[in-house]
């Protein structure tokens, strides 16, 4: 379904990306790992055309990613993105935030029925109703992500990016996150790509796992061979040992 | 050292203000061409509508206020020198009108509002929220630019036009109760030399000092980097910047509407 060959993306004379080769099945739970600063944020942007590649071609079921023009709306309606940050609009309250899409373009419907509609998305992510008249401000960490995440399913999107989706959290609100991350791929049957350093969030999230290292992907396979694979790369980065082909100092 | 090299920086700074120049201009001109084509967002338009027009009032009004009373003496001062302390009504009114009113109220709402919008958008920036905008299939220029870009270009005239009252009334008290002005021969005064182009110059004055205003906030938001020192920056150099467009546009419409 998405397709990566030979991404490249340098910003001046850092070569983030140096050749990224990467294909992505529908249905598929696809889990990017790697260190910090070594493009996984890049990855994903470049897909949605947030950031323009350098060199290299991006397929998103045989179709080259539309970055402009008149294709570009509905290529992107087929997406549903968490951030990092969540990226919540500090000036709407948070029904609102998750009906985003709801309440204007293609996907327009009438007031009332996105506001049901986003307070069934908040309810999915474990949100009470009282929260979708409160600002995004007035919410803790963990309920902004989960906020964002409704955001992200809300208009049903055939594919879901995560950003880091349990950076920050407690353990027990990750696992929160990284169950409901599980249930809404399998239940949807979207396509998901995850980009993480947590190694309990790749185990719960990932049907296959790719090691982005050194601007390429440097191994990629099934969750259940991550732990056997002799590459060292993937085993130092695992296990957080200190040693290893990667350098600590960065 | 070189000596030479005092006139290299000097160059390389000229280089440097006309490319941001060029670049603001391309901005603006892509943020136009927005402004026809669907989606439109009315909702946003109302609201900085709102948060550009009216909460700038105050502002506003107070610098007019203070502006008009202060021509006034001055005006009274000076022409003392050659007996013409006849012409503070007259000359207040012009003053106001075509000058004062739009370029301190522009100021005074760029300090206000490209200082607001930059920060807004910076915050957005930094924090993923236009790229969030993206991917919910919405253009940020659209969403964003736009609606700021119209509402400030329609309601700084107004402002200029309210500020432009309150200034001539501020002359008004001073005449009258500083400068011993009959209040009837001071309004007679002032309307008799008062001209419809006047008023007009400056209210064309204040839409482009409004769409100077908003293009700045929000071309510097937009080009925010990272932390909270980028916004700050963005922040700072969109007040500079819509300030000295103002000056510099100001001039060149006075040139374009005066020069005999």
């Amino acid at each position: 379904m998405i397709e990566l060959q030979g991404v490249r993306k340098s910003f001046g004379k850092n070569h983030v990306l140096q050749g990224v080769d990467l294909s992505v099945a529908r249905g598929q739970s696809m889990v990017i790992i790697g260190g910090s600063g070594t493009g996984k944020s890049v990855l994903l942007k470049c897909v949605l055309g947030l950031v323009t590649p350098d060199a290299g071609t991006i397929l998103v079921d045989g179709q080259p990613a539309a970055t402009k023009g008149a294709g570009r709306e509905p290529f992107l309606d087929r997406f549903g993105m968490l951030f990092q940050g969540g990226a919540l609009f500090d000036s709407l309250p948070v029904w609102q935030n998750v009906a985003f899409r709801l309440l204007r373009g293609a996907k327009k419907r009438p007031k009332d029925e996105a506001r049901a509609i986003a307070i069934e998305k908040l309810r999915r992510v474990g949100l009470k109703e009282q929260v979708a008249d409160l600002f995004p401000a007035e919410l803790s960490g963990g309920m902004q992500k989960r906020v964002g995440l409704a955001r992200a399913i809300a208009a049903e999107p055939e594919i879901i990016f995560f950003d880091e989706p349990t950076t920050g959290l407690d353990p027990i609100m990750a696992g929160v996150i990284n169950e409901l991350i599980r249930e809404i791929v399998t239940e949807m049957g979207a396509t998901a790509m995850t980009i993480t350093h947590d190694m309990t969030s790749v185990r719960a999230i990932a049907d296959r796992v790719a090691m982005l290292h050194g601007g390429v992907i440097r191994w990629t396979g099934p969750i259940a061979e991550m732990d056997t694979t002799p590459d060292p790369y993937v085993d130092q980065f695992i296990h957080g040992r200190a040693e290893g082909p990667i350098e600590s100092v960065r | 050292m070189n000596l030479l090299s005092p006139l290299a920086a000097l160059g390389r700074l000229t280089q440097g203000a006309l490319a941001t120049v060029g670049r603001i201009a391309l901005f603006a001109a892509d943020a136009v061409s927005h402004l026809f084509r669907p989606p439109f967002y009315p909702r946003e338009f109302l609201v900085a509508l709102m948060q550009i027009g009216w909460f700038s009032l105050p502002v506003v009004g107070m610098t007019a206020l203070f502006t008009g009373g202060a021509l006034a003496l001055q005006i009274y001062a000076g022409g003392a020198r050659f007996s013409a302390e006849a012409v503070v009504p007259s000359i207040t009114a012009i003053g106001m009108v075509r000058e004062l009113g739009p370029v301190l109220g522009g100021l005074m709402v760029a300090a206000r509002v490209a200082s607001s919008i930059a920060a807004e958008v910076g915050t957005m920036k930094v924090t993923e929220q236009i790229d969030a905008l993206v991917t919910l299939s919405t253009h940020p220029m659209k969403y964003l630019t736009v609606p700021r870009m119209l509402a400030a270009t329609l309601a700084v005239p107004v402002l200029v036009a309210v500020g432009d009252s309150i200034g001539i009334f501020g002359g008004y008290l001073v005449g009258v109760n500083r400068l011993g002005f009959n209040p009837a021969t001071y309004l007679a005064n002032t309307r008799a030399y008062l001209e419809a182009f006047d008023i007009i110059s400056g209210l064309m004055k204040g839409a482009a000092f409004g769409f100077i205003i908003a293009i700045c906030g929000c071309f510097y938001g937009m080009n925010s980097a990272r932390g909270a020192q980028g916004v700050g920056r963005a922040t700072k150099s969109a007040v500079v910047a819509a300030s000295v467009l103002i000056l510099a546009a100001n001039y060149l419409m006075t040139e374009v509407f005066f020069s005999a």
